[in-house]
């Protein structure tokens, strides 16, 4: 018997489906992309934002968000760090290897109904995984979009994931792409410094009044990055950012991931910043 | 579980019930006393339950004794809730092996045979049924526990006496049980028997065989009042409006003032009905090959409750104090529309330094931070 729900039987949230890796690849170092298949049962139809819980045999199961294509529905993709036990043996996963999924969970990036507006991304670090499928849904439909812009900080030149790609994305004539590191690196000719010098810039040259922004980093950056937004004259309604708390279920029920009355796994990650903008500011909340 | 009109009958001996209802194939839950508290574990046949002890409960104190022999219900909660049989403290939820292609996934149902609670209290039920809106919450519900509920039958005994730690009245949860049993049960004046209620169907079924007496006008009045006199002798309670003054003081400075004392075990939420928080952990035998995943229980008092990479985010006593309160008392409402605290009084006894969640509710509510 394996987990696959049999008919008429409910099936249990807690159970995860097997998927097998069709392709894995490393991104840099210590992080890896996979693209799964479903083994039981059918693929996963999701929105750019949700995450999965991924099971790797015998070590554990983690929050991984969704890096691919939300259009296409023939493939699930993931980019891992590792971390620790489990995402070390996720990011360690091979073309034919198994895998567990339960998902997909939580709320979305609500990029549809930002349609017509200039969407401003701000990533940092891994967090362009999670706004990856956001930002295609972007470019595939751009010229529903009055503007696309990505500011994209890591630590170091070595800490940028999806490189190659965000190059092709900036040698569209209809992106503005701005790629900032803390600490550059010999042969590093970008930007040095952090994503809100750069926000700020590429600010001044866009209509805030038309401005949606999608943030996903580490907190400290979003709420600086929300800080520049708000200075800039952009409404913190049309400000997104997505959270991330320790998680042991995504289904509510563990209530690791509770951030005041919101379980981030279901009520999250995906947030109208202000709706989180008090909170962020509280302490060890 | 639908209202039914049945009149209230009398019962002299609550044991008469009991092997009724194992008779008809229940297995019944009730009060036993172990280890000098009462516990709630599977009645034998022949067990005897608890007749003649009443508890005395206080800050971080709760003494089981003797107290007058022919009253069968005079003590009230123990260390132990309902919810470990409902929501077990360490439960199997699937298991994998390793297969030539990858592995298998089994999931793993536990045995739960019908089961009668009997003995749960008002605030039990209320508790209950704030844990049954955390389990189905609309997008997903736990298997195990929607089984394990439906499987149960609850015989509510409605409290005649409150200890001091006590403060249902105030929650709005007891001490008289209105809904949510098959069965409940009032102790009348000692040796006079007890008043049986019928809230189900299947209630009704159990209680019709039993040819019982039926109550009169006065037994009913009498059990109100007992209850009422519960009620009436509580000396705690809840400061209204908690909700939205904890909301406006995640700041103050009383939680730093508690955290002082507060030793940060969790006993708390362990010892409380509701909390309804867990871990997983998976289990692998030695050649690896096969593995278990396991539910237990945990509390938002560990630190490693809010690890992610880096560090656990509440680090402090005093945040994870606040995580504690502010969930029982405000954002559960926000959550699921009730309040995660009914008043059952086990944080306050079972805390070993006695910290009181009245006393630390009242403190802040009459020393509110000002609003920027
Ligand atoms: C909504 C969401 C989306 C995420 N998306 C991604 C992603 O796309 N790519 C990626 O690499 N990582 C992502 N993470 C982080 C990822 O879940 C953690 O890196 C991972 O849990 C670490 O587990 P570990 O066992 O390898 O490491 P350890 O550090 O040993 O962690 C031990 C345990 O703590 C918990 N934990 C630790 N860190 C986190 C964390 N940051 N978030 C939640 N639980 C944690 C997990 O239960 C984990 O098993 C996401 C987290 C969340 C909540
Ligand atoms: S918070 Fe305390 S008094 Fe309230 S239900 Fe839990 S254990 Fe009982
Ligand atoms: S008080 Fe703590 S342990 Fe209890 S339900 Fe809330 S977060 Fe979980
Ligand atoms: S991850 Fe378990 S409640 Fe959100």
């Amino acid at each position: 018997m394996t987990a696959m729900p049999k008919p008429g039987a409910m099936p249990d949230p807690m159970v995860p489906r097997r998927f097998r890796v069709r392709k894995a690849w490393d991104e840099i170092d210590g992080v890896a992309t996979m693209e799964l298949d479903p083994v039981d049962g059918p693929q996963i139809a999701f929105q750019p934002g949700q995450f999965n819980m991924l099971y790797a045999f015998g070590v554990g199961e983690i929050a991984v968000s969704i890096s691919g294509d939300a259009a296409r529905a023939d493939t699930l993709t993931h980019t891992t760090r590792a971390v620790g036990a489990v995402s070390t043996a996720i990011t360690r996963l091979k073309a034919g290897d198994m895998v567990g999924v339960r998902g997909p969970f939580g709320s979305a990036w609500p990029i549809a109904e930002q349609e017509g507006r200039h969407i401003v991304f701000v990533a940092g670090g891994l967090g362009l995984a999670p706004l990856r499928p956001a930002i295609y849904h972007v470019l595939n439909n751009r010229d529903r979009y009055a503007g696309f812009t990505l500011v994209y900080g890591a630590r170091s030149p070595s800490e940028l994931v999806f490189a190659d790609e965000v190059k092709d994305w900036k040698s569209r004539f209809d992106t503005e792409i701005e790629v900032t590191v803390d600490h550059a690196a010999p042969g590093w000719t970008g930007h040095v410094g952090v994503v809100t010098t750069w926000l700020d810039k590429t600010l001044l040259t866009v209509d805030p009044a038309t401005v949606s922004a999608f943030m996903c980093g580490p907190e400290i950056m979003m709420r600086f990055s929300a800080a520049s937004l708000a200075n800039a004259g952009v409404a913190a309604e049309r400000q997104f950012v997505s959270l991330e708390r320790n998680m042991k279920c995504a289904i509510g029920f563990c209530g690791h991931c509770q951030y005041g009355a919101d379980f981030i796994c279901r009520d999250g990650p995906v947030f109208r910043y202000d709706a989180v903008a008090a909170r962020l500011k509280l302490k060890e909340f | 579980m639908s209202a039914s009109p049945a009149p209230a009958l009398l019962i002299d001996d609550p044991a008469v019930l009991v092997e009724a209802l194992q008779r008809q194939g229940w297995r019944v839950i009730g009060p036993q006393a172990r280890d000098g508290a009462i516990t709630y574990d599977p009645l034998t046949p022949g067990a005897t339950l608890p007749k003649g002890l009443t508890d005395t409960q206080e800050g971080g104190h709760y003494r089981l004794g003797a107290g007058d022999p022919g009253r069968w219900f005079d003590y009230v909660v123990g260390p132990q809730s309902w919810k470990k049989h409902l929501f077990p403290s360490r439960q199997k939820l699937w298991e994998a092996s390793r297969t030539d292609d990858g592995f298998a996934v089994t999931p793993v149902q536990d045995d739960y045979p019908k089961t009668a609670f009997f003995g749960v209290r008002a605030c039990e039920i209320a508790a209950m049924e704030v844990q049954d809106r955390v389990f189905d919450n609309g997008d997903f519900a736990d298997p195990g526990y929607g089984r394990r509920r439906a499987a149960t039958l609850i015989v509510a005994v409605n409290c005649t006496r409150a200890a001091a730690t006590c403060f249902c009245a105030s929650m709005q949860t007891g001490p008289r049980a209105k809904a949510g049993f098959d069965i409940a049960l009032t102790e009348l004046a000692t040796g006079t028997g007890l008043l049986v209620e019928v809230g189900s169907d299947r209630g009704a079924e159990i209680v019709d065989g039993l040819d019982l007496p039926r109550a009169n006008a006065a037994h009913r009045a009498e059990a109100e009042a007992a209850s009422a006199a519960a009620a009436a002798m509580q000396t705690r309670a809840m400061p209204p409006g908690m909700a939205g003054v904890l909301a406006a003081n995640l700041d103050h400075p009383q939680w730093q003032v508690v955290a002082d004392a507060c030793l940060s075990c969790g006993n708390c939420t362990m010892a409380c009905p509701t909390c309804f928080c867990s871990d997983v952990e998976d289990v692998n035998d030695l050649s690896g090959d096969h593995t278990e995943r396991w539910r237990t229980w945990d509390s938002c008092f560990t630190v490693d409750f809010t690890y992610v990479h880096g560090g656990a985010v509440r680090r402090s006593t005093a945040s994870r104090y606040r995580q504690w309160m502010t969930h029982k008392l405000s954002s559960w409402e926000a959550q699921f529309g009730t309040s995660g605290c009914v008043g059952c009084g086990r944080c306050i006894a079972w805390c070993p330094v006695g910290i009181d969640i009245t006393a630390e509710a009242a403190a802040i509510a009459a020393s509110p931070v000002p609003k920027e």
